[in-house]
């Protein structure tokens, strides 16, 4: 019973997301308030219901009801709770439901939350965000329904959920990552709504930048935990891979980005408006490729989701139909979005192109990266299949981002409109100090000096003066705003910093050790002092004691999860603000050894907190007080009379 | 012609410059860069470059995944299951889903020997995986 009104839960969200969207959209179109506010309503109740159906499919989770095929394949009894209830975004059909909801979430937010902005803008943004929700819906009903039933046959026991998803990570990775993702639908919808009323201002960008930056919030978030998670799991000490899957994540980043910073100089200015729409557009388009991409099994990738062909195909028409109708919706409406803007030298909007720019070109040669194989197979063919692998994304990737680290080192002493030469000349000097610093450290340090390393560092270092000294010199005249930007570059430039010194200083070592053997990493002697056999509820394994320096120890473990015959390694580490320390066990070998890999990677915590910091940066932003003073309802524009 | 005519011709010079120059570079990257996929079969018949990245694919050949005797160097066979089988060599910890008889995708350099050095080897989060490069292999052999 549970999992049939579950079901009719999600279709009763269907209803009121085509009410959502009718009442939106023609509410706008005739200017109509009572129209708009039932679609307000129903936003409301499209919440509620999914929400129930959502709370229903965890239910089925708890209860190990093995008769809803979904569970059965993705849970077992001897799964504790919260691995049950993070079982239910484990696979395809369960993940796209919270997708759904987070949809509703973010739909309600802005029905409710967004009553000051007009009423025909206010229309088109829960219509557009509406007619997404249909689209969604009706994919999740007809294609992947999470409730279907398991009959006459019904299993005693679940398959258990994969053990690489039995962590931390499976519970919050996935929902930050879903609501930085439909967050850009947020965005996309407010892109929509300009182009349909025609008008974009100063105001609009205020209305639209806080939506803006909790999305890209969440979705930062959601990419460091992934890449924080793939570090400590899957037992390697990688953390970012270039596999397509995180392509799939990254893009939408970037276009999010370059739309963070566009929209400054369309609020401030009024330049790039069409532009600034265009990324709106962009990079939701990217976030519903990248679901077909990730979800359709097109890609060869270690993360990918079952492969059904049927699926990739309405995946596939949803993304063409949304970036079909958006892209054609642009070319008539755009030319109507005026800019005129004069500016000139090293000004503050030449600085945001050239951002825009390189952020865009970054973009585009990951898609292509990623792309490629893929338009081979469907263009070429035949036998011959091939991949893009890593040297090709650093290549490129990372000489743009050392691009935009000057350009970005500069933005904080340059100007609209116009920036005097004697401070870009001021800023210039510092580079000269910082680059010092950077090839001086490496050097005391006797490491040996990697001059790709440096210049990063160097450029780094560089960032945090310009910001700090800028910071310092306004600091009468401090806004949020300013904070915001500051903090948000320094946190790139700690990450610049922590990619840079892990990737180009990390020593690596394997061994075979008998009990009592120890190998030196770094200056670092590891001792194996003792394997001890291990149990728990689900899973048996061997736990090595490696003792290092001053009386510390690490407990790296090899398990077995008898379920699915499943090994997985998990690794130890020793996290340091300065080194990580990374220990993989891959148990007995012949003649009592057993196998280890030692890892010693300086700096690697840089790249995850400087994300962070950028992140919580946009938080900062956002509290700015002419953000705040908009949120109050302003009955005049929503009814005038 | 009148200066923010000029302005614009500039700033769409400066992008077109800047587009083709990365088209540029990327497609040379793209060329540099893309590692070809190879089965069992092209592998033992002398179709593959030898000393250039690449990657190449099949199951584990049950019975021969060999240790050495110090270190964690280690020898396996790649098989198409039907004729042709190649070996591998691989330095470090194997990936926790390698197994015998599974699918498996190796990256690295075939040498002058026929033996492939393999800088990386691959498996699956899931242990149902088969490497989507390997699926037509599959149908051809389990009808």
């Amino acid at each position: 019973m549970i999992p049939e009104l579950g079901h009719f839960s999600a279709f009763l969200g269907l209803m009121s997301a085509i009410g959502i969207a009718l009442f939106g959209f023609f509410g706008a179109a005739q200017n109509r308030a009572s129209w708009v506010d039932m679609s307000i309503r129903l936003t409301k109740v499209q919440v509620a219901v999914l929400g129930l159906s959502f709370l229903l499919l965890i239910l089925a989770f708890l209860d190990d009801d093995f008769s809803v095929l979904y569970v059965a394949n993705n849970s077992n009894t001897a799964l504790p709770w919260y691995y049950k209830v993070a079982g239910v975004w484990g696979a395809h059909e369960g993940s796209f439901l919270l997708w759904t909801l987070v949809t509703a979430v973010w739909t309600v937010l802005v029905a409710t939350r967004a009553r000051h902005i007009p009423l025909k803008l206010h229309g088109y943004v829960l219509g557009t965000l509406g007619v997404l929700s249909v689209m969604f819906l009706a994919f999740l009903l007809f294609s992947s329904n999470p409730f279907e039933r398991l009959v006459p046959n019904v299993p005693i026991q679940g398959a258990d959920l994969n053990p690489v998803l039995q962590d931390i990570g499976q519970i919050i990775h996935p929902p930050m990552l879903y609501i930085g993702y439909v967050g850009f639908g947020v965005t996309f919808a407010f892109g929509i709504a300009a182009l349909a009323t025609g008008k974009i201002d100063s105001a609009w960008a205020r209305w639209v930048r806080p939506w803006v930056n909790v999305a890209w919030l969440f979705l930062t978030i959601g990419i460091v935990l992934g890449s924080w998670w793939a570090y400590y799991e899957l037992g390697w000490g990688g953390w970012w891979f270039w596999d397509p899957v995180e392509n799939a994540s990254f893009m939408p980043w970037l276009a999010g980005t370059a739309l963070i910073h566009s929209l400054s100089a369309t609020e401030k200015r009024g330049a790039f408006k069409n532009w600034t729409i265009l990324l709106t557009l962009l990079t939701f388009t990217l976030v519903l490729m990248g679901a077909f991409l990730v979800r359709s099994g097109v890609l060869s990738s270690v993360h990918a989701f079952a492969v059904d062909p049927q699926r990739g195909l309405i995946l596939l028409t949803i993304f063409v139909l949304v970036a079909g109708s958006s892209l054609v919706l642009y070319a008539f409406r755009a030319h109507t979005l005026n800019t005129q803007v004069q500016y000139w030298g090293v000004s503050r909007e030449l600085l945001l192109l050239i951002n825009n720019a390189l952020l865009v070109v970054a973009l585009f040669t990951i898609l292509l990266g990623t792309l490629y194989p893929l338009g081979h197979e469907w263009f070429v063919g035949g036998d011959d299949r091939l991949s893009v692998g890593e040297p090709y994304f650093n290549a490129m990737f990372v000489p743009i981002m050392l691009l935009l680290s000057f350009a970005l080192a500069i933005a904080p002493i340059s100007r609209w409109k116009h920036t005097p030469m004697k401070l870009v000349v001021n800023a210039l000097i510092f580079l000269g100090g910082s680059a010092v610093v950077a090839l001086l450290l490496p050097w005391i340090l006797a490491d040996g000096v990697h001059l790709g390393a440096s210049c990063a560092v160097a450029l780094a270092i560089w960032i945090i003066i310009t910001h700090a000294i800028a910071c310092y010199r306004q600091r009468n005249a401090l806004t949020l705003g300013f904070i915001g930007m500051s903090v948000a570059h320094v946190g790139f430039a700690i990450a610049v910093i922590g990619v840079a010194v892990t990737s180009v200083y990390t020593e690596s070592k394997d061994a075979r050790l008998k009990i009592g053997q120890s190998i030196e990493v770094s200056g670092t002697q590891y001792e194996l002092v003792n394997v001890q056999m291990t149990e728990s509820q689900n899973f048996i394994g061997e736990r090595a004691q490696f003792d290092f320096g001053d009386q510390r120890s690490l407990f790296p473990e090899r398990r077995l999860y008898p379920i699915r015959d499943h090994i997985t390694y998990e690794a130890a580490i020793a996290p340091g603000i300065f080194k990580d320390r990374y220990i993989t066990f891959a148990g007995p070998m012949e003649n009592d050894t057993w196998g280890v890999e030692i890892q010693d990677k300086p700096f690697q915590r840089w790249i995850w907190f400087g994300a962070v910091v950028a992140g919580l940066a946009a938080l900062i932003a956002m509290l700015d007080k002419r953000y705040r003073r908009l949120s109050h309802r302003d009955l005049e524009t929503k009814y005038p009379e | 012609m009148k200066p923010h005519r000029r302005r614009r011709l500039s700033i769409v010079l400066f992008l077109f410059i800047g587009g083709l120059t990365t088209v540029l570079i990327t497609i040379f990257a793209l060329a540099n860069y893309i590692n070809h996929f190879y089965l069992p079969d092209q592998v033992v018949s002398g179709d593959v470059p030898i000393e250039r990245t690449i990657r190449a694919g099949g199951f584990v050949k049950t019975g021969s995944v060999v240790r050495d005797s110090t270190g964690l160097g280690v020898t396996f066979d790649i098989t198409d299951r039907v004729s042709s089988t190649f070996s591998v060599r691989f330095e470090g910890i194997l990936p926790s889903l390698f197994r015998e008889d599974k699918g498996t995708v190796v990256v690295g350099r075939l040498n002058a020997d026929g033996v492939f050095d393999a800088t990386r080897v691959l498996a699956k989060h899931d242990e149902n995986y088969e490497p989507p490069e390997l699926k037509g292999m599959v149908e051809q052999v389990d009808p």
